[in-house]
């Protein structure tokens, strides 16, 4: 598409054309509202103007038909506004199981990436033309926000907890990278650039680029250097629960409840291990919070996951709630109505 | 509305007017007179409005250029920190409340002054406290945070005066606390005979629905500044995820006020609006009662849609859902007040004078402010544009083009009853043509910078954002030419306007019953009421009635 409509970012992710279709939408109501009122204002201003000192205005002035109208008509526009705005934003929050996972570390005042094949960057990312591609992203000291206007995404990346966004690059090219947080003195110098590569240029960038380890093996490294597995051992029967297989699974608690062991529950029970124990196991284990930085802990969390490598697709989709619906476009339209 | 003077309450003997009842500085300082008290806060609010716009000035000159040129970063998070708190805490929330509402209030009600005039006196002095203490803290070093304070960048990473910074806002939270409780005894105890709840002109009706979120939403950012304060302080690892606490709570608890207090600052100018067109169309406000209960609603409403500030904060998809369902019910009330203040042109006798100029520019900006408003709370739509110059530019429309419109617009109607001299009408179209052009040249950028992509609270930016970005700075030059336009009119008016009148306007309401200025007893006897507000056309009838049967008149 060359023609480039004015205001309007260049459209580089499949997501940005609906939100761009939105948009228009929007800026079409808002238009013709105005332009109405207006119109209104100015008519009537001009048409009851006062011609003498001492006239007044007409008795008119109570219409139940016009206050339903002006009440009912707005209503089921905004309605059908939510609506529309709620089956985009659903769309923003499934990633594909498809998706490929990159971890993002933001920190005054950069942000710093990894493959999933190992590469690390500081302030680029190159993905690859068409990948679903999704954004696994802490912080290492205070709220920063994940922006590239091009692919009309963005979420915070806040310390203490996970947070990630996802894209399918449709378009080449290099893009802008902001944070939009507000997040110090350098705030906005923490910028980037988005570079979206033919996949076999990404494969020979990749090939190029320094590939010291994959975090899941530096996660193993940490796993062995903070003495994990002496507890956590690779058979039942630990101080511990085994951890491979776990991941995704559910599991039942001491005291009762069970939980669903995702990123959240992992990363909990490293810095907070008495918060949730498992069934059958005693609260021994240290916290190991400010111990591990968040890049450190994404590593361990990426070794820990590889151990049950077949269930990590499936858990991997950030659903809102563990729903049978497979989470592709199609259908995730059917909840807005 | 129709008064009659009948009632028995003696004529306390005094002065010809609240102004000429003493002149030393005491005779201000510890008055009990709810228009000096109201004129007392004109001058602090436009001290601290001129401060903020200074700031924002610099703000401007700043982003003229790509580059970060001006200023150092630090110094540029300092200076737009300073415009937000400033404007936020000690312009947009007091202004209209304090000067217009404290002086208008008592006078439309029928009463001599507000319920509790020493909790309204100390109401002022905690806001120019809270203001002063603001102003130290963000001039002697500086705050860094934004207005909005977000930790662990506020709690932990920062050096500047969040403290300070942080007590003078809590100091003036009691300010907006005692001032909505001083209104809701006043309303619901000291209205005059006859004065009943849908007898009371619009304009009390807005100013009450304010009260109720400043009683209501004030104490819950008090509480939350407190934490702040103790989490810097001590350390307690409320908000502090390295210390097991929550930096998202924090946004759940500010905007849980501060969303309402968007609220505060739009309802009274609405009540102003609602004023202005009923006289100057000479026509009862159409649809009285559902504008009257559209304040309320927006009030109440306005308490459960605070999770739209947290779309993309990691807040749940289904918490986001509810809200953007919520947001948008509130554009329901709101769209029913245009459309019933439209209507309340049709059919008027419509004279085109400065205040109507006002309330017409408020109309129309506030919707492109509204409906940009409809826009943000589109969850899809948010993403993109949250953080980003969209937000500042679609705020900038509902707080400029919508508060500080109807601030103005109040000011040129009352100015005549509150000083009893008219001001320059040449000089007054002039302010207000660049206002409403300046405006628009500063803030429609903004909008389509925000949708390009530039994020908010950016010192330096990409080349691409420059043009608008110019004419932005541009737009805020004429502005700021508007704004201190009315200044000097205002001022000189005191010394040179020819004398006003009771009622120079021909408008209808007991404020214009009373001489101008008032006398500091408000009204030789309480008046009482026998009618709807703007009765125009009833009024029109009974002095034709009295021209056909003269003999019978009185």
């Amino acid at each position: 598409m060359n023609f480039q409509i004015p205001f309007v970012p260049v459209q580089a992710s499949e997501f940005a054309g609906d939100v761009d279709r939105l948009t228009f939408f929007l800026v079409g109501m808002t238009t013709v509202f105005t332009v109405l009122i207006c119109v209104m204002i100015v008519v009537f201003t001009v048409k009851y103007r006062r011609r003498s000192a001492d006239e007044v205005g007409s008795s008119f002035e109570n219409s139940a038909l016009l206050e339903i109208t002006w009440t009912v008509i707005p209503l089921l526009i905004v309605l059908f506004t939510f609506g529309w705005g709620l089956k985009v934003f659903f769309r923003l929050s499934r990633p594909p199981a498809s998706a490929v996972n990159y971890y993002v570390s933001g920190k005054q005042w950069m942000w710093k990436i990894q493959h999933p094949t190992g590469q690390r960057e500081i302030n680029e990312l190159h993905v690859p033309l068409g990948q679903p591609t999704r954004l696994v992203m802490n912080s290492e000291d205070v709220i920063h926000s994940f922006f590239v206007p091009a692919f009309r995404v963005k979420a915070d990346v806040v310390p203490g907890r996970t947070t990630s966004l996802w894209f399918t690059p449709s378009k080449t090219g290099r893009y802008h990278l902001f944070c939009t947080e507000y997040c110090g003195t350098e705030h906005s110098k923490m910028i980037g650039t988005v570079v979206v590569q033919e996949p076999d240029d990404y494969q020979a960038w990749l090939a190029g680029a320094p590939a010291p380890k994959s975090p899941g093996g530096a996660g193993e490294l940490l796993f062995a250097q903070y003495a994990c597995d002496t507890c956590h051992r690779a058979e039942p029967g630990g101080r511990g629960p085994a951890l491979s297989g776990i991941f995704g699974t559910e599991v039942a608690l001491a005291g009762g409840g069970t939980v669903i062991v995702d990123d959240a529950y992992l990363r909990e029970s490293i810095l907070t291990p008495t918060a949730k124990i498992v069934q059958g196991y005693e609260p021994l284990m240290p916290t190991f919070q400010g111990q591990l930085s968040d890049e450190a802990l994404a590593q361990l969390l990426t070794y820990i996951k590889s151990l049950s490598s077949m269930r990590v697709a499936a858990a991997t989709a950030r659903l809102p709630a563990p729903s049978p619906v497979p989470p592709n476009p199609a259908t995730s339209q059917g909840i807005a109505r | 509305m129709s008064s009659s003077h009948a009632t028995t309450a003696p004529v306390p003997s005094t002065p010809s007017s609240f102004l000429s009842d003493g002149h030393s500085l005491k005779s201000w300082l510890l008055t009990l007179d709810h228009k000096r008290i109201g004129i007392l806060y004109l001058l602090g609010v436009s001290f601290f409005f001129l401060l903020g716009g200074l700031f924002a000035m610099l703000v401007r000159l700043e982003l003229l250029t790509p580059a970060g040129d001006l200023m150092l970063p630090d110094t540029y998070n300092r200076v737009f920190t300073g415009h937000g708190v400033m404007m936020v805490f000690f312009f947009l929330i007091p202004a209209i409340p304090g000067s217009l509402g404290n002086f208008l209030i008592p006078l439309m009600i029928g009463t001599r002054d507000v319920a509790f005039p020493r909790l309204n006196l100390l109401s002022w002095y905690l806001f120019m406290a809270g203001g002063i203490l603001t102003l130290f803290g963000v001039i002697n070093g500086g705050v860094d945070t934004g207005w909005t304070f977000y930790p662990p960048y506020s709690s932990t990473y920062t050096t500047t005066n969040v403290m300070i910074v942080g007590i003078g806002v809590f100091i003036n939270g009691f300010s907006s606390i005692l001032t909505g409780v001083n209104f809701m005894v006043t309303i619901h105890r000291m209205r005059c005979p006859g004065m009943t709840w849908f007898r009371l002109p619009l304009f009390v009706w807005g100013h009450y629905a304010t009260a109720l979120i400043m009683v209501l939403g004030t104490p819950v950012v008090a509480i939350t500044l407190v934490l702040l304060i103790l989490e810097r302080a001590f350390h307690f690892g409320i908000f502090d995820p390295a210390r097991g606490g929550d930096p998202v709570l924090f946004q759940h608890l500010f905007w849980f006020y501060s969303h309402p207090a968007v609220y505060i600052m739009i309802l009274p100018s609405m009540a102003v609006i609602s004023e202005i067109i009923a006289a100057f169309a000479r026509k009862r406000i159409f649809g009285y009662h559902f504008v009257a209960f559209a304040s309320i609603a927006i009030a109440v409403l306005g308490f459960f849609v605070w999770g739209h500030h947290l779309y993309v904060s990691g807040q749940s998809v289904y918490a986001g859902t509810i809200f953007s369902l919520l947001t948008m019910l509130v554009a329901i009330p709101s769209a029913i007040k245009v459309f019933n203040w439209a209507f309340t042109l049709y059919q008027g006798s419509i004279a085109l004078e400065m205040p109507l100029f006002y309330a017409l520019g408020f109309i129309g900006l506030f919707a492109i402010g509204g409906l940009t408003g409809v826009a943000l709370a589109t969850l899809g739509f948010d993403v993109h544009v949250h953080d980003t110059y969209f937000v500042v530019g679609h705020f900038h429309y509902v707080m400029v083009g919508g508060t500080i419109m109807g601030y103005l617009g109040g000011l040129h109607f009352w100015w005549p009853k509150i000083t009893g001299r008219l001001y320059n009408q040449f000089w007054s179209y002039v302010s207000a043509l660049l206002v409403f052009v300046g405006f628009n040249l500063t803030f429609f950028p903004q909008l389509l910078l925000g949708y390009m992509g530039m994020p908010r609270r950016y010192h330096s930016y990409p080349e691409e954002f420059q043009v608008l970005n110019v004419l932005s700075t541009a737009g805020a030059s004429v502005l700021a030419v508007g704004f201190i336009l009315p200044l000097c009119y205002f001022l000189l008016s005191l010394r040179r306007g020819a004398p006003a009148g009771d009622n120079p306007w021909g408008a209808r309401g007991l404020e214009w019953e009373t001489a101008s200025p008032p006398p500091t007893a408000n009204f030789a006897e309480i008046p009482s009421v026998t009618r709807e507000p703007y009765d125009y056309y009833e009024h029109a009838q009974e002095q034709a009635a009295a021209a056909v049967r003269p003999s019978s008149a009185h």
